[in-house]
């Protein structure tokens, strides 16, 4: 790029287009007004509604056990389907298996909502649990969907993984369970890492599925910021979202670090061993 | 040396005719990446019909010159001349090569036909003369049955076949070829080579090849420039370049050679004699250029140019005549390598053809010999 | 002591055998009981009658028992009213054609923006491709919800567009952008775009090189060489990413409902209401099974699509 031509244009186009309205929501998070959209003055007295608002903290912290629970079932179940999709070869039903793996990906959530919440109602009906709607449901909900990309990170980095490493190690005389907590669990773990991250993510963001199986009394984050964002603007919305972008960018920027601090320990192992050897 | 030319000796060696004008001209050219130079100073005549090699070690600056023939690269310093023409600020797209890729680069979402017709679409030739000029170049590389196949569905000598016939079914006055045999088999890189040769000589193209195959370079090419670290260490027909090394990495580079380090001691003519340590006996030279007594010199004799013998030879006057013991030999079939070691510690390598049946073993482990040579075997070289 | 060995060797091989069943049984089983079997329920429901009951759906089965002969049968009563009524009310029809529509605008609108970003990443340093793209992929950590309230506050009268516009002189007054179809094609824009970089993104960067160098040799001009060599070699990515987007903005729910005018139909909007305003299940559920009619043969491609790269991966 030494020239400032149309494709840096464009790279500067997609950037504005993705963040300046990020940017914005920050700034008029400080706003003294009610109306977001014209600056009045400096102020947080948003920040301090939004920690008196105690149904949304309530719904908040409810938000934030789902997601982690569902998160961690859906590593649990996205690396076994991960592990069978790479390494297992063909086995029988791998088709539908593939397919039930790919689908939620782009399945619309409406029809995820509704398919899951009828089959709660079928399944009260006929067993008598799950006795109701609410956080179990909701979790499971969560974990389908989510289980989906896991396994896809999952895969993609098993695949891109030395086989013969996993072989060596059996070669060697190390079992099957032995050689995948001893080998391959521990190269696939930034894929573990990252696919937590994602199921958390997603499950903190969904508020469709979420609305179709939850109870009374279980009313999610997202299910109370659609419901206030729906009757209108309200600047502790603002005030909520320029805490999330915080917590992202603090999340962000510990990662770099830790990563950059690895890959300069990783590169000074290596000058290490040229030295050395 | 293994390799015997292939070519027939060019009766013109346009090189060596002042009137000539050179068809592509690279003046004083230096490529630098960042504080690295790739290519340092570098200055080349090469003139039409010539196949021309450029030959040296992983990482001296072949592929890097080849590039800024081809224009993908720019100089640093320095210019290239293509019949004529300075070619800076030229981009490739309107130059008149052709270049060879080392890793073929061909078009894997087009058929085999679609790829060598890709050039002339963009020519604006005529389907009619394209589809001739296809079937034409094809049937040349031995293709003609492969047309409708995609990339993937042939053998890598195949690939290199459609990646040669993209690059010559446009009639380009120079083609640049970067490794074209790297990625083939013996068998089938020596039957290549002949299929290059003839090609270029059947279409009159201006070839410059880049390899690191020192046999390669050697059977093919007209004339060869021997790259080292960015710099061209020498350029000359592959006689030249084996017999008459112009300096060390030269010698040692094309083939195996000995090196004796000595002092001149005096200089007749064109005759130079020097005094080696290592070598146990002075070496006497012919047709060497002359230099100062007492100043340092390494003498290269290669070892196919040395006699090996049981019986010490009568007669002679102690000059290029040594002796010492067979500590290794193999066997190579046609010929034998022996190791010599000499009373100094220094070892010889000689290579010896098998004129008798191998049982008979004139020539043992640990038997005492002695080595002589003629004085046109050896080098001089100097510095 | 040979055969105590051989037992136990055998015994443990085949609790390896067990275990990797059971890395294979545990997805599977609870794929096909929370994906796959719900989607039979909900075939099933989008044949019955809607009741003022809990839950509120006739039950497709009976078991009729008739005293007086003593015999009993078992009745399948299937209503397919309820397409009859998706094929017969315009309303329906046009929220599928629309649904579609935004859809396929959201997808061009993506691609137009996504595919030179993604080329211009592709091709920058490769040192600063990581860095660029997890800008791209950035916004998408923070929540979905927050970033469709976002344009709320851009689009809407005297908001920061129409501030803006206002403030140049090119209206005088107040513009809503907000509550119409602009507003939805500009928010699902928003929202799917990391999701059609990426997949280009990954194709493009794979591309070798020296391919354009060698259309380049072969008398090409860039523009031509793009359009002849990088486009269609970057078709995978293309077709990964627009399925990637375009799937799921066909039954989008939120963004028509938070940025759209009460006009924008689309046809999530139409599942919910039937299921949540009018409490209708098995119309609800017959939407459902059309809409994912309309999406089996994107989905069967995405699937092909998906699995060749997996392939390709290994
Ligand atoms: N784009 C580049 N940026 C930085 N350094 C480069 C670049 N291209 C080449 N080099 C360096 O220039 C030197 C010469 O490279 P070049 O590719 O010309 O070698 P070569 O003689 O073709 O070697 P080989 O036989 O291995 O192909 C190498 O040390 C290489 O690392
Ligand atoms: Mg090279």
């Amino acid at each position: 790029m030494k020239r400032f031509g149309f494709l840096s244009w464009a790279l500067l186009f997609g950037y504005a287009f993705l963040y300046v309205p990020i940017a914005l929501l920050v700034v008029f998070s400080f706003n003294e007004s009610r109306l977001v959209t014209v600056w009045s003055g400096f102020s947080t007295k948003w920040y301090a509604e939004l920690l008196h608002n105690d149904a949304l903290l309530d719904a908040a912290f409810l938000s934030f056990q789902v997601a982690a629970v569902s998160a961690t079932l859906s590593v649990l179940l996205g690396t076994c389907a991960g592990l069978a999709l790479t390494r297992f070869g063909r086995f029988r039903g791998r088709t539908l298996f593939g397919g039930m793996i790919t689908a939620p990906l782009v399945m619309p959530e409406v029809i995820t909502g509704l398919s899951l919440l009828l089959l709660f109602v079928a399944m009260e009906q006929w067993l008598g649990w799950p006795d109701g709607r609410g956080v179990t449901t909701i979790t499971i909900a969560h974990t389908t969907f989510t289980m989906s990309y896991v396994a896809v990170v999952i895969q993609s980095r098993l695949a891109g993984m030395d086989g013969s490493l996993e072989e060596a190690a059996m070669d060697l005389g190390a079992r099957p369970a032995k050689v995948f907590f001893v080998i391959t669990l521990p190269l696939i773990a930034p894929a573990l890492v990252a696919g937590w991250l994602l199921a958390f993510t997603l499950s903190l963001d969904d508020v469709v599925v979420a609305s179709f199986v939850s109870g009374p009394g279980s009313t999610t984050l997202p299910m109370v910021i659609f419901s206030s964002v729906k009757f209108g603007i309200s600047p502790q919305i603002n005030a909520l979202a320029t805490l999330m972008v915080l917590v992202v960018a603090t999340g962000i920027f510990v990662a770099s670090i830790v990563m950059a601090r690895q890959e300069r320990q990783r590169k000074r192992d290596e000058q290490m061993a040229i030295q050395n050897g | 040396m293994a390799g015997q030319p292939i070519r027939k000796p060019t009766r013109l060696e346009p090189w060596q005719d002042a009137g000539q004008t050179p068809y592509v001209r690279i003046e004083k050219v230096t490529k630098t990446f960042g504080d690295f130079v790739a290519v340092d100073e570098v200055s080349l005549s090469i003139y039409r019909n010539e196949f021309f090699a450029l030959l040296g070690g992983s990482g001296s600056g072949k592929t890097t010159l080849l590039r800024m023939l081809a224009g993908f690269e720019q100089p640093t310093e320095g210019k290239i001349y293509i019949d004529g023409v300075d070619m800076a600020g030229i981009p490739p797209y309107e130059r008149p090569v052709n270049m060879m890729f080392q890793s073929y680069a061909l078009f894997p979402h087009m058929t085999v036909e679609q790829n060598v017709a890709f050039g002339l679409k963009q020519d604006g030739v005529a389907k009619a003369e394209i589809r001739d000029r296809v079937t034409e170049m094809l049937g040349m590389v031995q293709l003609s049955a492969f047309g409708k196949r995609r990339p993937h569905q042939l053998s890598g000598g195949q690939r290199q076949r459609v990646a040669l016939a993209r690059s010559l079914v446009k009639r380009p006055k120079l083609l640049l070829l970067d490794e074209p045999l790297g990625a083939l088999d013996k068998k089938l890189r020596e039957r290549t080579q002949f299929e290059l040769v003839n090609i270029q000589e059947k279409l009159g193209v201006t070839f410059i090849v880049v390899t690191h195959d020192q046999e390669e370079a050697m059977t093919m090419s007209s004339r060869i420039a021997v790259m080292n670290h960015g710099v061209i260490a020498q350029v000359g027909t592959p006689t030249e370049i084996y017999e008459y090394p112009h300096n060390r990495f030269v010698a040692e580079f094309i083939g195996s050679i000995n090196m004796f380090d000595g002092r001149v001691v005096s200089t007749e003519g064109d005759q130079v004699l020097v005094a080696s340590e290592e070598a146990g006996c002075e070496l006497l030279i012919a047709h060497a250029t002359p230099a100062p007594a007492g100043s340092p010199v390494s003498v290269a004799i290669r070892p196919e140019k040395i006699a090996l013998s049981k019986e010490p030879l009568a007669g002679g006057d102690g000059r290029n005549q040594t002796t010492g013991i067979v500590r290794e030999i193999a066997y190579l079939g046609d010929v034998s390598i022996y190791l010599v070691q000499l009373p100094t510690g220094k070892t010889v390598r000689v290579t010896a053809p098998n004129i008798t049946r191998r049982t008979e073993m004139p020539i043992t482990w640990e038997d005492e010999v002695t080595l002589t040579w003629r004085p046109f075997a050896g080098v001089v070289l100097t510095q | 002591m040979r055969t105590v060995v051989s037992v136990l060797v055998s015994g443990l091989s085949r609790i390896g055998l067990w275990g990797r069943g059971v890395v294979v049984a545990i997805p599977y089983l609870w794929l096909l009981l929370f994906f796959m079997v719900p989607f039979l329920i909900v075939f099933g429901i989008s044949f019955s009658e809607s009741i003022i009951a809990q839950p509120p759906y006739s039950s497709l089965v009976e078991w009729l028992t008739d005293e007086d002969a003593g015999t009993s049968k078992l009745q399948i009563l299937l209503n397919i009213s309820n397409y009859f009524r998706l094929g017969g009310d315009d309303l329906y029809i046009l929220a599928y054609l629309n649904s579609l529509r935004i859809a396929a605008v959201t997808t061009l609108m993506c691609l137009a923006i996504g595919y030179p970003m993604a080329y211009a990443i592709a091709k920058a340093d490769p040192a600063r491709r990581g860095p660029l793209m997890m800008l791209v992929i950035l916004p998408f950590w923070t929540s979905f919800l927050i970033r469709i309230y976002a344009w709320i506050g851009i689009l809407k009268g005297n908001g920061v567009i129409s501030n803006l516009l206002e403030w140049v002189g090119i209206t005088s007054g107040p513009v809503e952008i907000l509550y119409s179809d602009w507003a939805v094609y500009i928010g699902m824009t928003y929202c799917y775009l990391p999701f059609m970089v990426l997949p280009l993104y990954s194709t493009l960067e794979k591309m070798d090189p020296s391919l354009l160098e060698a259309a380049a040799d072969l008398g090409s001009r860039p523009f031509k060489s793009f359009l002849s060599i990088t486009l269609p070699l970057s078709l995978p990515g293309i077709i990964a990413g627009s399925l990637l987007v375009f799937i799921p903005a066909v039954g989008e729910f939120v963004t028509p409902e938070l940025l759209g005018g009460p006009d924008t139909l689309m046809i999530g909007r139409v599942l919910w209401n039937e299921f949540f305003a009018n409490r209708d299940w098995p119309v609800a559920s017959a939407v459902a099974i059309a809409l994912l009619l309309v999406l089996v043969v994107p989905i069967m491609i995405f699937q092909h699509v998906q699995g060749k790269q997996a392939e390709a991966g290994r």
